[in-house]
C-alpha cells in the first residue's frame, strides 16, 4: 500500500472516522482506523461495534492494500502536519507517514482481526443536512442520560411519506421536531430508535459540510430494523439502534392552551442564568407574570436569595410556574428562536415551549419544534 | 451497641460527685436497650440472661443485657456463639417498632432540657446543656434528673457521661456502664484519660492499635508523650495529629443538632445463599422501601442509588449509579437497585444491602414531577404509607410481593406486631 493525499482531506477524513472510536476498547483492534485502497481510493474506517463510520477520499495511489493503525494517534498526527503532501506507505509491520521534511513511523495491527463493517442499509430519502443537524440537536438535549432507562437516552426517528420527526425524552422534559425530507419511496413507515449520542455526532459532522444527507434503514419485511445509516458526500456512518420505543409523546401535547406567555428569549436566558447563581443544584426557578411582566426568582428564606424582572407579553390571570432551572435553561437555548412562547394549560401541568419571531421583518419558521418540560410541584 | 469498653481501672478521676465547672457535654447511652426494652414490658425476664438479635443461623447478637454479658456474651457476636455460651438464656427477636417508639420518647425527655440534642443511634445522643444551666441547673444534676426520668417513665437504665468535650463525654460515659454518672472535671481530663489504652481513642482499631503497639505505645497517655510526627508512618499523617490531639483531651467538635446522614441504607443477610432472582427481587423491593421510608422521614431525598452483595465466600460487591434527580420514592429506588443487583450477581447471595447516597434536603417541599405525572402517584401512596406505619406500626401495608405464604387477608391487624 502506497499513496499520497492533500493534508487538509486527509486530516478531515480522519477527524471523521476517529470520533467514532472506543475510548476503552474492548478488543484492542478497535481502537485502530482501517486504511485500504482500492482502484485508486482510499477508504478509512471505524468501528466500535455500535457506530462505525467510513470514509473515502480520491488518492495517488501506487499499489492497493490495507493497514490498520492507532486512530487517535493517526488523527493527532495528522492535524499537526504542515500543509503539504502527505505520502502514506505500509513497510512490513508498520506505516510511514512522511510530509514535507516530518517522518513518522506507526507499528500496524493484524488487519485479519479487524471485524468486518456492517453494510449500509438501503437508502429510503434524503434530507438537508444542516436542517438535520439542528433538528437532532434541538431533541437531543431532551434525552436522557439514565443507562437504567435505555429506551429514554435514545432520539426517536419516525419516516413517513410526509415527513421527518425526531422525538426524544427524559421523562421530565420532551422535545418534538419536524421538518421535511424527500423520501424515495411514497409508502415508507419507519420508526425507529437511535443512540442519542452517536446520533448527535453523526448529524453535526454531516452538518457541518452542508448538502444532503442520505437516511438509509433496512428492509422492515427482513426483520426488525436493526440499524440505520447516514451517508453524505464519501462519507457513511451506521448505528445500531436501541430496542423499544418511546411512549407516545404526542399524544402528551395539549391540544389548547389557557394562556401564553412571551418573553425575549436570549433576554430570559440571561436573567435566568443570572438568578439560578442562588438556587442550587435540585432547586427551583420560580416565574411569576402577569400583563405587567415577568419576575424570575430562586433561592429561599434562610438561604441566598435572588429576583430580576423583565419584560413580557401576557394577558391572563396572574400565574407563578417552577421550573428546573437547567431544563428551562436547555428549552430556551432549544428553541433556538428569538421569543420564547411559554403556552400553559392549568397550573401544574406540562408546559410547551416554542420559538416565535420578535420583528416583522425576520423570515424565519421557527415552527415545527415543541419543547414540553414539567414544572415543579410542591407538596408540604 | 457500643464496643466493647476498653478495660479500665475505676478511679478517682471521674465520678458522680466530681466538680463539673466548664462540664457542658453530656454523652447519653442506654444500657442493653433493645434487652433492656424487652425487660421493661416482661418483668419476670429481669432476673434472667435475655439476648436480642436475630435467632437464625447466621444471626447476629444486637444487645445482650448484663446478666447475659456475664456469661461472655455480647452484641455483635452470632448467634450460635452465644447460644452455646449461655444455653439458658432468653432469646428474643428484635421489634424495632418498639424500640424506636421508646427511642423517641427518651429522645423528647433529652429535649425538654436542651434544643441541642444529637442524636448517634436509637439509643444514645449527645446534649450541649450550657444554656441549660439557669432553668435546670449544672450538668450533672441535669444528667441525674434525666437517669431519673428515663428510669421511672420507661423502666429502663441509661448512664451519662460529663465532661467538657465530646470525646471525654463518651469515654465517661462507657466507663460508667451500666447505670451510672460520671463527670470527668475539667482539672481531671488528663487524669483521666492518660492511663485508658490505646483504643478507648476515637478513630483507633485492632489494626491501629496493633500497629501502635509495635511503637512501644499501649496507653494515652504514651501517646500524648510522642511527637505526632513519630506515629506518622504507622497511622498517616491526617490520623497523626487527630491523635495527638485527642490524646491532650483536645476535641472541637461541637453538638451538631442536624446531623446531617451522608447516605440511607438498609441491608440484610439471608438464612442461606439465595440464587433464585425473585427471592432477590422480594428483598431488594424490602429494602428498597426501607430505605426510601426512611429518607423520607428524614426529609432527604437522593441521586445516587448503591447495592451491596456478598456472596457466600464473602466477596463482596458494591455498584451504584447516579440518577437525574434526587428520589425519596421506593419505587424508583427499586428498580435501579434492581437493574444493578441483575447486572452484578453471579453467584448465590449471602448478605444484600439497598443504600440511598448523595443526600440533599428534600427540597423545601418541591419536586420534579414526570411529564404528565398524576398529582398522587406513588410519592403519595408510599407517604401515606409512612402515615399508616407511624399511627399502627410497621407492615400494615406492605406490597402484595412482599406477603408470605402465611398472610392472611383478615383485618388482624399488622403482621409484624407482636405485642
Amino acid at each position: 500500500m502506497k499513496l499520497r493525499v492533500d493534508r487538509d482531506a486527509l486530516a478531515d477524513a480522519v477527524a471523521w472516522t476517529a470520533k467514532s472510536l472506543p475510548v476503552r476498547p474492548s478488543v484492542p483492534v478497535l481502537a485502530g482506523a482501517l486504511l485500504s485502497i482500492t482502484d485508486g481510493r482510499l477508504t478509512i474506517s471505524g468501528f466500535d461495534y455500535e457506530v462505525s463510520s467510513q470514509v473515502t477520499l480520491d488518492v495517488s495511489a501506487d499499489s492497493s492494500g490495507s493497514a490498520l493503525v492507532s486512530g487517535k494517534l493517526l488523527a493527532e498526527i495528522v492535524k499537526a502536519l504542515p500543509a503539504k503532501p502527505v505520502d502514506i506507505a505500509a513497510e512490513g509491520s508498520h506505516v510511514e507517514l512522511t510530509c514535507g521534511s516530518a517522518r513518522f513511523t506507526l507499528p500496524t495491527m493484524p488487519v485479519e482481526d479487524y471485524p468486518a463493517l456492517p453494510d449500509m442499509p438501503g437508502a429510503v430519502g434524503t434530507v438537508d443536512a444542516a436542517a438535520f443537524a439542528a433538528a437532532v440537536a434541538q431533541t437531543a438535549v431532551a434525552a436522557g442520560k439514565d443507562d437504567t432507562l435505555p429506551t429514554m437516552t435514545g432520539v426517536q426517528i419516525e419516516l413517513t411519506p410526509s415527513g421527518l420527526s425526531l422525538l426524544a425524552t427524559d421523562r421530565y422534559r420532551m422535545a418534538i421536531k419536524d421538518l421535511d425530507w424527500r423520501p424515495d419511496d411514497g409508502d415508507l413507515e419507519v420508526t425507529t430508535l437511535i443512540p442519542a449520542k452517536a446520533l448527535s455526532d453523526t448529524a453535526k459532522a454531516l452538518g457541518a459540510r452542508g448538502g444532503d444527507v442520505t437516511i438509509a434503514v433496512p428492509d422492515a419485511s427482513a426483520g426488525g430494523v436493526g440499524m440505520v445509516g447516514f451517508a453524505a458526500a464519501g462519507r457513511r456512518t451506521t448505528s445500531r439502534v436501541l430496542d423499544g420505543q418511546l411512549p407516545p409523546l404526542r399524544s402528551l401535547l395539549p391540544a389548547t392552551f389557557a394562556a401564553e406567555l412571551r418573553v425575549a428569549a436570549a433576554e430570559l436566558g440571561a436573567v435566568a442564568r443570572r438568578v439560578s447563581l442562588v438556587a442550587e443544584r435540585n432547586s427551583q426557578l420560580r416565574l411569576s407574570f402577569d400583563s405587567d411582566g415577568l419576575v424570575v426568582e430562586a433561592g429561599g428564606a434562610e438561604d441566598a436569595k435572588a429576583s430580576e424582572g423583565l419584560d413580557c407579553q401576557y394577558d391572563g390571570e396572574p400565574m407563578k410556574v417552577a421550573f428546573n432551572p437547567q431544563y428551562l435553561l436547555d428549552g430556551l437555548s432549544a428553541i433556538s428562536a428569538p421569543q420564547a412562547v411559554f403556552s400553559f394549560t392549568q397550573p401544574g401541568k406540562p408546559v410547551v415551549l416554542t420559538g416565535g419571531r420578535l420583528s416583522e421583518d425576520d423570515t424565519n419558521d421557527y415552527g415545527g419544534y415543541r419543547y414540553m418540560l414539567q414544572p415543579l410541584r410542591f407538596d408540604s | 451497641m457500643s464496643r466493647t469498653p476498653p478495660s479500665a481501672r475505676r478511679s478517682d478521676a471521674f465520678g458522680p460527685g466530681l466538680d463539673d465547672t466548664g462540664c457542658h457535654i453530656l454523652h447519653i447511652d442506654m444500657d442493653a436497650f433493645f434487652a433492656s426494652v424487652e425487660i421493661a414490658r416482661r418483668p419476670e425476664l429481669a432476673s434472667r440472661p435475655v439476648i436480642v438479635g436475630g435467632l437464625g443461623n447466621r444471626g447476629v447478637v444486637s444487645a445482650a443485657n448484663y446478666r447475659a454479658r456475664e456469661f461472655g456474651v455480647n452484641s455483635a457476636m452470632p448467634m450460635v456463639v452465644a447460644r452455646r455460651r449461655c444455653p439458658q438464656g432468653v432469646y428474643l427477636p428484635p421489634d424495632f417498632t418498639a424500640y424506636s417508639r421508646v427511642s423517641k420518647a427518651v429522645m423528647a425527655v433529652f429535649a425538654e432540657y436542651t434544643p441541642k440534642v444529637e442524636p448517634l443511634s436509637v439509643d444514645e445522643a449527645f446534649l450541649d446543656v450550657s444554656g441549660s444551666g439557669r432553668l435546670f441547673g449544672s450538668a450533672s444534676s441535669i444528667a441525674a434528673e434525666i437517669r431519673r426520668r428515663v428510669s421511672a417513665d420507661h423502666g429502663i437504665t441509661c448512664t451519662v457521661g460529663v465532661a467538657a468535650t465530646k470525646f471525654i463525654a463518651k469515654l465517661a460515659s462507657t466507663q460508667a456502664k451500666p447505670d451510672g454518672l460520671a463527670v470527668v472535671p475539667v482539672a481531671g481530663v488528663l487524669k483521666f484519660l492518660h492511663p485508658l489504652p490505646v483504643s478507648a481513642l476515637w478513630g483507633v482499631g485492632e489494626k491501629t492499635a496493633a500497629g501502635l503497639a509495635r511503637l512501644g505505645l499501649r496507653t494515652v497517655g504514651e501517646i500524648a508523650q510522642v511527637p505526632p510526627e513519630r506515629l506518622r508512618a504507622t497511622v498517616g499523617r491526617a490520623a497523626a495529629a487527630h491523635l495527638h490531639e485527642l490524646a491532650w483531651g483536645r476535641d472541637p467538635r461541637r453538638v451538631e443538632v442536624t446531623r446531617v446522614d451522608k447516605s440511607v441504607g438498609a441491608e440484610v443477610t439471608f438464612e442461606t445463599d439465595v440464587a433464585a432472582p425473585e427471592e432477590l427481587a422480594r428483598a431488594v423491593l424490602a429494602l428498597a422501601q426501607k430505605v426510601a421510608a426512611r429518607a423520607r422521614r428524614a426529609g432527604v431525598a437522593g441521586r445516587t442509588v448503591a447495592v451491596k452483595i456478598r456472596y457466600g465466600d464473602f466477596t463482596t460487591l458494591n455498584r451504584s449509579r447516579t440518577l437525574p434527580e434526587a428520589t425519596d420514592v421506593g419505587r424508583d429506588l427499586y428498580r435501579v437497585a434492581m437493574e444493578l443487583v441483575t447486572a452484578t450477581v453471579t453467584a448465590p447471595v449471602r448478605l444484600i444491602g439497598v443504600r440511598l447516597e448523595g443526600l440533599s434536603p428534600a427540597g423545601d417541599g418541591w419536586y420534579q414531577p414526570r411529564l404528565g405525572e398524576p398529582e398522587h402517584g406513588w410519592r403519595d401512596l408510599e407517604r401515606t404509607v409512612d402515615d399508616l406505619t407511624a399511627r399502627f406500626g410497621g407492615g400494615v401495608v406492605t406490597p402484595a410481593s412482599l406477603l408470605g405464604p402465611d398472610d392472611t387477608p383478615e383485618p388482624k391487624g399488622g403482621r409484624r406486631r407482636r405485642d
